[in-house]
Order: C-alpha cells, then sequence, then structure tokens
C-alpha cells in the first residue's frame, strides 16, 4: 500500500525524522487557513500530492507545467495550489491518462548545500533489510546504480540486533558528513530505521535528503510503501489508504478477494494462481493479443467470486473478449464451469469467450459448458485458448 | 529415488483442525502421506478421523515428535500466527517444514529466516504449494504430498520441478505426466519475496540426485533467485534443464499477485531472466503450455533420455 508524501512526512516526524514544515490542505477553502498555520514569511514549496514520482517534471491537462512549484509569495502559492487542485497531472510514473491532484501540501522552502539520496528496503539477497545512501541526490538512483555505482553505498542491518550505531555513522561518514551535519544524519538514519522497521513498510525513500548551509539535515521529499501483508496489525496505517488514488475495478475486486490490476489491452483474463495468471498475459501477448488485465481468482474460487470477476472485468469498455483459464487441482472445474455459465447469463455477454478448463472434475465442467446453449468456446491447452481468443478479438 | 521426502516421511500438521488444513491432510491421507500427527494447541489428545485414518492430535509440535517420530511439518496457520508455527517445529529439531501459509507479515519471515540460522531444520516456502514425491499407485498414489498440490497429476519418474508458482507447477507436471514422462520431486519454494528454499537450493539437489535425469525450472519476475540458479547451473550441471519465467507483460512496480512478484529494476524482469537463462544453456519454454516440450528439446540436444 502507497501512502502521499504528507502523510509520510507526517509518520516521519512521528518517529523524529526531521523534514521541512508543512500543511496539508484538501479544498481550496482550506488553502488560506494552511498558508496561515504554517506561518512563515519566506519563499513556499507548493506540491500536488499523488502517488507516483517525477510530479516536478509532470505536466496538467490543461497545459499548466510542474506538480511542484516554488513560490515567492503566498499569493504566488495560492494561485500555484488553484492551477493545480482538481486538475489532472500526468508524470513519467502516472501514464498517460495521469491523476487527479485532490490534496495540496505547502511547505517551507529550505536553502540547500548538497542534495544526497536515502532509501530502506528489503535486500532479496540476504533477506534482511538493506540501507541504501548515496551522494548524488535529486537525481533518479538507477541512473547513479548504472553511471557511477561508486556513489552508492549499503548497509545490511542484522534484525536479531536492528541497526547499530557503527552501521549508522559508517552511513554518514561515507557520505562525507562531518561536525553537525553528520550527528544530525546519524540521528536521522536511526529514526528512519525504527520507523521502517515498526510500521512494517517495504520500502521508505527520501530523494532528496538534504543538508542546509546550518548544517539541518530534512527529508525534503519522502515515499513510503507498506507490506500488505501486514496491515492487519497497523489500523493506523491501513487509515491512510486513498481509494482516489486506486483503480475502481481493482477496488470492487478486493472486496472479493480477488487480485485484480487493470492493464491497456483489450483481452480480459480470469485465472486461478498468479503465476498462470501472469503468464496467461503472456501467452495472449505471444499470439499477437494484448491484455486487458492480470486477474487471480486464488485456489478455492467459488461461484460467486466467478460471477464478480466477469462483473469487473466487464466494466473495462476496452474488453473485446475474456480467456477463462483454469488448472483445477483441488478446485473442481465443474464450480467454475457452473460460475462461468452463470455470470454470461445474468450479464448476457455479448463478446467472445474462450474457456480452457483443467484437472479435477474436467469432464463435467466441460459438459456444464457445452449443455448451456451460450457461445463459449471451449480450448485444451493455454496455447489453444489464447490463439482461440486472439483471433476471435482480431 | 526423490529429493527431500520420500513415501516413508514422517509428517504431522499444524493447523489440522482448521478448514483448509483439514482438507488437505485428507487428501494427502488418501495419497498414501504418512501424516502421524496433528498440532493445534489446546486440542491435544483429539483425534483427526478420515476413513480408517485416527491421527492424534497433540497441543506442541515437541509432543508429537516425542510421540509419533514425526520429522517434518505442514503448516497450514493463518499468517499472524505463521512465524510462531515454524519457529516450534525448528525448535523441535524438525529436518523439515512446508510452510503453505499465504499472506505472513514480510517482517515476521525477515526475522524467522535469522533465527532458523545455524539450525538443522530446512523451511520450503511459506505461500507455495508443498511439495510432492510421486507413489507407483494409481494415479501416483504411495506417495508422499505435503501442502494443497493435486497429487493425480504426478506420475513416477525421473524429472525434478521446482517453481515459485503453484498453479504453474501443476501445468508443467501435467503437461510431464500426459507425455509419459514422470516425476522424481516437484517442489513450490513459494511467491514470497523472503523464503526458505531457493531454486538453487533445490536444484542442487536434484543435480545430486541420481534418479532425476532432468529438470523443470520455473520461475517468475522480481528478485535474482532465477538467475543465482541458472549461473550454478552453467558451471556445475551437467543434466539437461529447461526454463520458464512468468511475467513478460507485467507492469514494473506492480505487485502482481505473489508478494515477491514486483519487477524492482531492469535486472528483475522476464526478458533479463529469459536471456540469463539462454546464456547459461537452460531451454527456455516459448509459451508456458511448451514447458515439457523445451525439457524433451533439452534432452534431445544433451543425448539423455527422461524415461
Amino acid at each position: 500500500m502507497n501512502i502521499h508524501e504528507y502523510q509520510a512526512k507526517a509518520l516521519f516526524e512521528k518517529f523524529g525524522v526531521a523534514v521541512p514544515r508543512g500543511v496539508a490542505a484538501r479544498s481550496p477553502a482550506e488553502f488560506e487557513s494552511a498558508l496561515s498555520t504554517l506561518s512563515h514569511d519566506g519563499a513556499l514549496i507548493v506540491k500536488s500530492q499523488i502517488h507516483a514520482g517525477g510530479r516536478g517534471k509532470g505536466t496538467f491537462n490543461d497545459g499548466f507545467k510542474g506538480g511542484v512549484k516554488f513560490a515567492k509569495t503566498k499569493a504566488e502559492a495560492l494561485d500555484f495550489a488553484n492551477k493545480m487542485f482538481n486538475n489532472t497531472l500526468v508524470t513519467a510514473q502516472t501514464g498517460p491518462a495521469g491523476r487527479k491532484v485532490q490534496t495540496i501540501y505547502f511547505t517551507a522552502a529550505c536553502d540547500i548545500a548538497k542534495e544526497y539520496y536515502l532509501a530502506i528496503l528489503l535486500d532479496r539477497i540476504t533477506s534482511r533489510p538493506v540501507i541504501v545512501a548515496s551522494t548524488e541526490g535529486g537525481v533518479e538512483i538507477e541512473k547513479v546504480a548504472h553511471e557511477t555505482p561508486g556513489k552508492i553505498f549499503k548497509i545490511v542491518v542484522d534484525p536479531a540486533v536492528g541497526l547499530m550505531g557503527y552501521q549508522a555513522r559508517e552511513l554518514a561518514f561515507k557520505l562525507g558528513l562531518t561536525g553537525e551535519a553528520f550527528k544530525n544524519a546519524v540521528k536521522l538514519i536511526t529514526a528512519l530505521y525504527r520507523m521502517y522497521w515498526e510500521t512494517d513498510a517495504a520500502m521508505v525513500e527520501v530523494n532528496p535528503l538534504i543538508v542546509t548551509p546550518d548544517n539541518k539535515v530534512l527529508a525534503l521529499d519522502a515515499k513510503v510503501s507498506f507490506d500488505d501483508n501486514s496491515l492487519f496489525r497497523h489500523p493506523e496505517i491501513t487509515a491512510l489508504r486513498d481509494l482516489n488514488e486506486e483503480d475502481s475495478k481493482e477496488i470492487e475486486a478486493s472486496k472479493y478477494n480477488l487480485s485484480y490490476i487493470a492493464l491497456d489491452g483489450n483481452i480480459a483474463c480470469l485465472v486461478n494462481g498468479a503465476g498462470l495468471a501472469m503468464s496467461t498475459m503472456d501467452i495472449i501477448k505471444h499470439y499477437g493479443g494484448s491484455p486487458a488485465n492480470f486477474l487471480d481468482v486464488g485456489g478455492g474460487a467459488t461461484k460467486e467470486q466467478v460471477q464478480a470477476a466477469f462483473r469487473i472485468i466487464l466494466t473495462d469498455p476496452k474488453v473485446k473478449g475474456i480467456l477463462v483459464n483454469i488448472f483445477g487441482g483441488i478446485m473442481d472445474c465443474n464450480t467454475i464451469a457452473t460460475g462461468v455459465v452463470a455470470a454470461a447469463r445474468d450479464l448476457g455477454l455479448k463478446i467472445p469467450l474462450v474457456v480452457r478448463l483443467e484437472g479435477n472434475n474436467v469432464v463435467a465442467g466441460k459438459q456444464t459448458l457445452a449443455a448451456s446453449g451460450l457461445k463459449i468456446e471451449s480450448a485444451t491447452t493455454m496455447a489453444d485458448a489464447a490463439q482461440k481468443i486472439v483471433k476471435l478479438v482480431a | 529415488m526423490s529429493i527431500i521426502v520420500t513415501p516413508e516421511t514422517k509428517v504431522l500438521v499444524q493447523g489440522i483442525t482448521g478448514e483448509f488444513g483439514g482438507r488437505h491432510t485428507k487428501l494427502s491421507l488418501d495419497y498414501g502421506t504418512k501424516i502421524v500427527a496433528g498440532v493445534t494447541p489446546g486440542k491435544g489428545g483429539q483425534f483427526f478421523e478420515h476413513g480408517a485414518h485416527r491421527v492424534p492430535i497433540f497441543n506442541t509440535v515437541a509432543d508429537a515428535v516425542a510421540a509419533t517420530g514425526a520429522t517434518t511439518a505442514a503448516v497450514f496457520v493463518p499468517p499472524p500466527f505463521a512465524a510462531d508455527a515454524i519457529l516450534e517445529g525448528v525448535d523441535a529439531n524438525l529436518d523439515l517444514c512446508v510452510a503453505i501459509t499465504e499472506g505472513i507479515p514480510i517482517r515476521d519471515m525477515i526475522e524467522v529466516k535469522r533465527a532458523m540460522m545455524g539450525r538443522k531444520t530446512r523451511l520450503i516456502g511459506p505461500n507455495c504449494p508443498g511439495i510432492v514425491t510421486p507413489g507407483t499407485g494409481k494415479d501416483s498414489s504411495g506417495g508422499c504430498r505435503i501442502g494443497i498440490a493435486p497429487g493425480y497429476i504426478h506420475k513416477q519418474g525421473h524429472v525434478g520441478v521446482v517453481s515459485r508458482s503453484g498453479t504453474l507447477t501443476y501445468e508443467a507436471v501435467f503437461q510431464l505426466t500426459s507425455k509419459n514422462i514422470g516425476q522424481t520431486t516437484s517442489v513450490g519454494i513459494g511467491g514470497d519475496p523472503v523464503n526458505g528454499t531457493s531454486h538453487l537450493d533445490v536444484i542442487k539437489m536434484f543435480n545430486d540426485d541420481p534418479e532425476t535425469w532432468g529438470i523443470i525450472m520455473i520461475g517468475e519476475i522480481g528478485g535474482n533467485a532465477e538467475v543465482e540458479a541458472a549461473r550454478w547451473v552453467k558451471a556445475n550441471c551437467q543434466k539437461p534443464v529447461a526454463g520458464f519465467i512468468a511475467g513478460a507483460t507485467a507492469p514494473a512496480g506492480r505487485r502482481m499477485g505473489h508478494a515477491g512478484a514486483v519487477i524492482g529494476g531492469a535486472e528483475d524482469t522476464a526478458a533479463a531472466k529469459i536471456a540469463v537463462f539462454k546464456e547459461c544453456g537452460i531451454e527456455c519454454a516459448v509459451t508456458p503450455s511448451d514447458m515439457a516440450a523445451a525439457l524433451i528439446r533439452a534432452a534431445k540436444n544433451k543425448g539423455a533420455r527422461m524415461t
């Protein structure tokens, strides 16, 4: 689960990670009061709050440039905020549809002596948390890793003891910090690790981390995501979920315990198992089609889930055909077939439907499909199914 | 022969009284698996009954091990309590723990993995279909089935299968059996980013097993486990190996069902992993329908038999 920058910074402050002062506003009516709460006489930064990076270089649908703006005065900040609010911001990470800005975050502008990069995430090789830092802040870390890997430093944390003082110091020394800035950086790294660990974060990224001319060390930006498996023990974090940032079909699917991800193509798929669902998308592409979604109905799908899955699939106007691919290991193929028939009937399905069933009770399942009188094309293998649906949709 | 488990392996089930654990315990008993005990705290002294089977239930894993000589655990415990269940088995010095549970917090698994260092227990999973060593009876019964895989699609033979995905494992096994090619053991290592046994661990065991003549390795986007295994295969494995990677069409940064199936950078995409497979002499399945056929091609190239 992702959260907004302003929410991440509130968590940072709670754990003692220093950030520039800021206030969020969720409607134009709140802009004035937010700015007076901030009570900052100097320059301000006005930041669009969406769950995607590249905001600064983004462009709004009406041509207004920049989802993050530097404002010399309060009046200018208000003007920018009004232009951003309810406007759709397209960045390199949002896709062409962009995201509607529904929260504005005002922060006090800071003088910057130097920018750094700092992140904490899971190191899959060691199965331990790793802290990644770089002297090259404010740019894409992938680019730094590719061009100047020597400027990236990593510390792997032993979960039995947590982050040790010497490790935080080592990182701050490697970043070339001294004096007060060094002390402040050690404090920030330590606090950030505690936040990462105690909130079950999946990733915490601060880019840039800055040192000010008076040696303060601040998280100028904040990108935080959480491990979905751990949300059950963090109600306060679950409450930060912003449904406006999620695809409505994905929200609906989650209510039925279906794992759904919207894609750009026109062939919808309904599959059991994550690996099989991914490779069903792949095989559609392989035969020249384009998948409209990832949809895993899980190992024990019920008739109701299958019907819900069909409803969700069909709310996507791009969908021109459906491929159902079920390997019923333990799951009864006939249960799936019954759900498919019921859904196709209830929804008055008009577009081509190819069903590939294999496994437990497959004969009865195929009979149910054939006896339905509906136009359902049966397939034997995944390759057969993919070729059939691609042909029908073309 | 087989790897990791044999038809003689004595298995206990943690979470045997749950709906999910109970259902699959019955299927395993039907398959011929030696399920000798169940563990549910507070239900010690009761029995799990299925047909002629009467499996004793214990309060703790240690009690179950002492009374029955079980060496292996199947964990069906819900996510909030799964880490505790795994470590209970580790503390009872089990040889093997197969964690089926999906949705265990990643932080819990980081701690479990750290706590298991230097201990004798091997962990398979979590978030996995488990492990099957097929038998010689009807529908491959008489073997050892731990977890949730359909037993009947297997056939005893000489191919080892290792995969992060449950249904793709079944797909591969089904294709092999349909071509009359049997399996030594099929191992689902699970779709989580922190797991107990890696592709490489399993491939080393298949390589050392004289009865395993060929290997199918199935992976997906995210992490570098498949790459690590492929490089080892190139340097050390003479047996034919076929591979498949799911997720060529997955968008970057999205979690595709499995917690571990997320593209983090340029190196953990399907295309990057397939390129490494090819460079390491692994025959790549062009589509998921091509997995068994890819192994047959690999065997032909090496002049090896699969049956």
